[in-house]
């Protein structure tokens, strides 16, 4: 046996190794990158600090208004002073457990469902249950529970129902209506892409306006709907038609030998769509559909406009008490925080779910 | 058993005849529901006594607006309102467009930058105002120019002449001069006379193979043209500045909160949408082609206009288009925060008038032809750019 030689380590090249070579390589490379990462840094040096010590250092967290006032720093006093006429809106002051379990229900929901592995039939099914506990809890008037009026339901449950129970309701819709601009019928087919095209060119205020002004003079006399369900049906009616545009791109999306194969299968029109094409095409589209949830999710802060209670009027209303007067940046960026909460996630989630499920790699 | 062979088909089975049916079906039903909402809405108004119709827009409005680009006071009509509207949300759609795609694609860039400070930079930009709603973002926009400076009278003064306040920025502006107007028709014809001659030098290139020093050319062109009339002109240079008067600033140019906040919100919400569609299509050349073109022997800048971008703006183009319009209907936002733009005077309107269909009706239209004209320009800039396959 040879005598085994011992070769001198190798050092890592000084540019490519450890944090030296590191912040040269991504940091100063180059004088155009050098100048950059200079003028970077001194912006950050001008902008950060006083931020800190407006955001934590000078800043007062538990006390009363009128010590908010003398204070420099940021007055975060009003979150906790308010959380829960934010959080609940007018709902009863007693009975505001229930929508708070009504929450973390559905939070439970979500966190459950965000692994594929349970997305089965029971998942649909408990979803289902749960919804309907969640309305349960809510509008009260059974098992005991005082009845609470929906005019009377009020932040971010408000905002999760209309964003949710609004994308729910929209997506047979909007189903139905791609399915229909594809349809061979020429007056299905105008009809389906008048009705989507128009409500894509329109902003979401107006069919809002459309709502609060126009839906009380369709009804016929003596009949009236309330404010959050006239609301309600226009934000389904307004993302129906987003929703339809995402699934035509999935039914695009399916090859045509699966259309020919369930037509030589002898599969009628809905026994072709139900058993193989819609299968097949809203896989491909549950992410996009995920980004209209996080577009609807943050639209719905539009019913502020037509004066619903959702989570930011709760937050515009407690800063128009003159108590809380001049405290709109702090009161406004916990509500950043609340819809970054909710929205990020999912973003990350929906990139995640896009990688996953393309199947073409 | 013997086969039966069916020789009439009967008529449901008969796919042409069953679509002819499903389609009547439809027309009906939308019929009936169209008929039964339309008898409520003419027994409701009647009971309103409101009328129907578009003679509401010839009375007078009885409002002020803050702002507008052509004279309107409370004895102007409804119609004259609405145009204010209407030219009010055109001029924020904009500017706002032409300022988000110059900051978006500035973002865009830095997060495909080297520069690992810079990319990450943008990277939380965009996250950050990707997943905040517009609206609270104008809102918190309007608290920091209306709630957060000062007044007028302790305005702060970045620079000689310029005044941040409460009531806006104030600015000062060029007195009116009749110079001014020759110096932009100088400029246009400047303009004009680039565009012959970069036609006349990629003929020149054609035919001789070598490339005119157009570039340098043109922006003497573009400068010198208007500045040579300025000078003949007699070179006037007068500013009206503004001066604090009473409680208010008086004369120069005027900003409003409502505007800024307006502009700043929309423009740094879509910049990063904007920025997401910038990187996704430089991204989406392939290096071999930057790498071929080099090959090739262009210099780093033709690579990048005669390769690159044209293959990126043809993935950016579209979804870009997407975007500028969701500013312009984003802009109706401004209602809220009382930018007096189309959707806000539609609003005061249907307060006042109490002509809902009609004011909901107008602003659906409005917002129809504006998406219809940018997807027409669109579509006729797409042609142009796509990929002419052979």
């Amino acid at each position: 046996m040879e005598e085994s030689q011992y070769i001198e380590e190798l050092r890592p090249p000084l540019t490519s190794g450890g944090i030296i070579g590191w912040v040269k390589l991504n940091l100063f490379n180059g004088v155009f990158n050098s100048i950059l990462t200079i003028s970077t840094i001194c912006l950050l040096w001008k902008v950060i600090p006083p931020l800190v010590q407006w955001t934590f250092i000078d800043s007062i967290w538990n006390s009363t208004a009128a010590q908010c006032k003398a204070a420099d720093g940021a007055c975060w006093s009003i979150i906790p002073s308010n959380i829960r006429f934010i959080m609940f809106g007018f709902y009863p002051y007693e009975s505001q457990w229930r929508p708070l379990l009504a929450m973390i229900l559905f939070a439970i929901l979500i966190i459950f469902s965000r692994n594929r592995n349970h997305w089965k039939k029971s998942l649909g099914y408990a979803w289902i249950a749960g919804v309907f506990f969640m309305g349960l809890l809510l509008r009260g008037g059974v098992l005991g529970l005082t009845s609470v009026e929906s005019s009377q339901w009020g932040g971010l449950p408000l905002t999760l129902i209309l964003s949710v129970f609004g994308m729910v309701a929209a997506y047979p819709l909007g189903i139905v209506l791609s399915l229909g601009r594809r349809s061979q019928l020429p007056v299905i087919k105008s009809f389906c892409i008048v009705y989507i095209e128009l409500i894509r060119g329109v902003p979401l205020i107006s069919v809002l306006f459309m709502s609060s002004f126009m839906f009380p003079l369709f009804l016929p006399e003596g009949v009236a709907i309330d404010k959050i369900l006239r609301a309600q049906v226009a934000i389904i009616l307004f993302f129906a038609a987003y929703i339809a545009e995402a699934v035509r791109g999935g039914l695009q999306a399916v090859s045509q030998g699966q259309y020919e194969g369930a037509d030589s299968l002898g599969l009628n029109y809905y026994q072709k769509m139900r058993l193989v094409i819609l299968p097949q095409a809203l896989r491909i589209v549950i992410p996009p559909t995920v980004n209209i949830l996080i577009t609807a999710f943050k639209d719905t802060s539009l019913v502020v406009i037509i004066a619903l209670y959702d989570v930011l009027m709760s937050t515009k209303t407690v800063l128009s008490n003159p108590q809380w007067m001049g405290f709109s940046t702090e009161a406004y960026i916990f509500v950043a925080l609340i819809y970054f909460a909710f929205c990020f996630p999912m973003s990350k989630y929906s990139q995640r779910l896009e990688k996953e499920l393309d199947t073409t790699r | 058993m013997s086969s039966v062979i069916q020789t009439k088909e009967r008529f449901w089975n008969d796919s042409s005849k069953r679509a002819i049916i499903y389609q009547v079906l439809v027309i009906g039903i939308i019929g009936m529901i169209g008929y039964y909402l339309f008898t409520n809405i003419q027994a409701n108004l009647e009971n309103q006594s409101i009328a129907t119709g578009f003679s509401f827009l010839a009375k007078e409005s009885s409002f002020e607006v803050t702002e507008s680009l052509i004279p309107h006071s409370a004895n102007h009509t409804y119609a004259n309102a609405l145009l204010v509207g209407v030219l009010n949300t055109l001029k924020v759609a904009f500017i706002g467009i032409v300022l988000t795609i110059v900051f978006g694609t500035f973002v865009g860039v830095a997060r495909l930058s080297t520069n690992w400070l810079l990319a990450k930079l943008a990277a939380i930009y965009i996250e950050v105002m990707r997943n905040i709603p517009v609206l609270l973002q104008l809102f918190f926009w309007y608290t920091i120019f209306y709630e957060n400076l000062p007044s007028p009278r302790q305005a702060l003064s970045p620079a000689k002449g310029i005044f941040l306040c409460n009531r806006g920025l104030y600015l000062s502006a060029l007195e009116p001069d009749s110079a001014y107007v020759y110096m932009a028709l100088a400029f246009l014809t400047g303009c004009l006379a680039v565009f012959f001659l970069r036609r006349w030098a990629l003929k020149r290139q054609e035919e001789t193979g070598k490339f005119p020093p157009v570039f340098y050319v043109s922006l003497g062109i573009l400068i010198g043209l208007p500045l040579i009339t300025w000078l003949i002109a007699g070179a006037p240079f007068e500013m009206n500045t503004p001066r604090l008067k009473g409680f208010n600033f008086e004369g120069g140019m005027n900003i409003s909160p409502e505007f800024s906040a307006l502009l700043v919100g929309l423009v740094l919400y879509t910049a990063a949408f904007v920025a997401e569609i910038v990187r996704a299509g430089i991204q989406s050349v392939s290096q071999g082609q930057k790498e071929a073109a080099i090959s090739l022997g262009l210099k780093p800048h033709r690579v990048l206009t005669l390769v690159v971008l044209p293959q990126a703006l043809r993935v950016i183009i579209p979804p870009l288009t997407g975007q500028m319009l969701d500013l312009t209907k984003n802009s109706s936002l401004a209602v809220a925060i009382g930018y007096p733009d189309f959707v806000s005077m539609a609003n005061t309107t249907i307060n006042q008038t109490g002509q809902a269909i009609e004011g909901v009706g107008l602003i659906m239209v409005v917002f129809l032809s504006f998406s219809l004209l940018t997807s027409i320009f669109m579509n006729m800039y797409n042609k142009k750019i796509a990929l002419i396959e052979r």
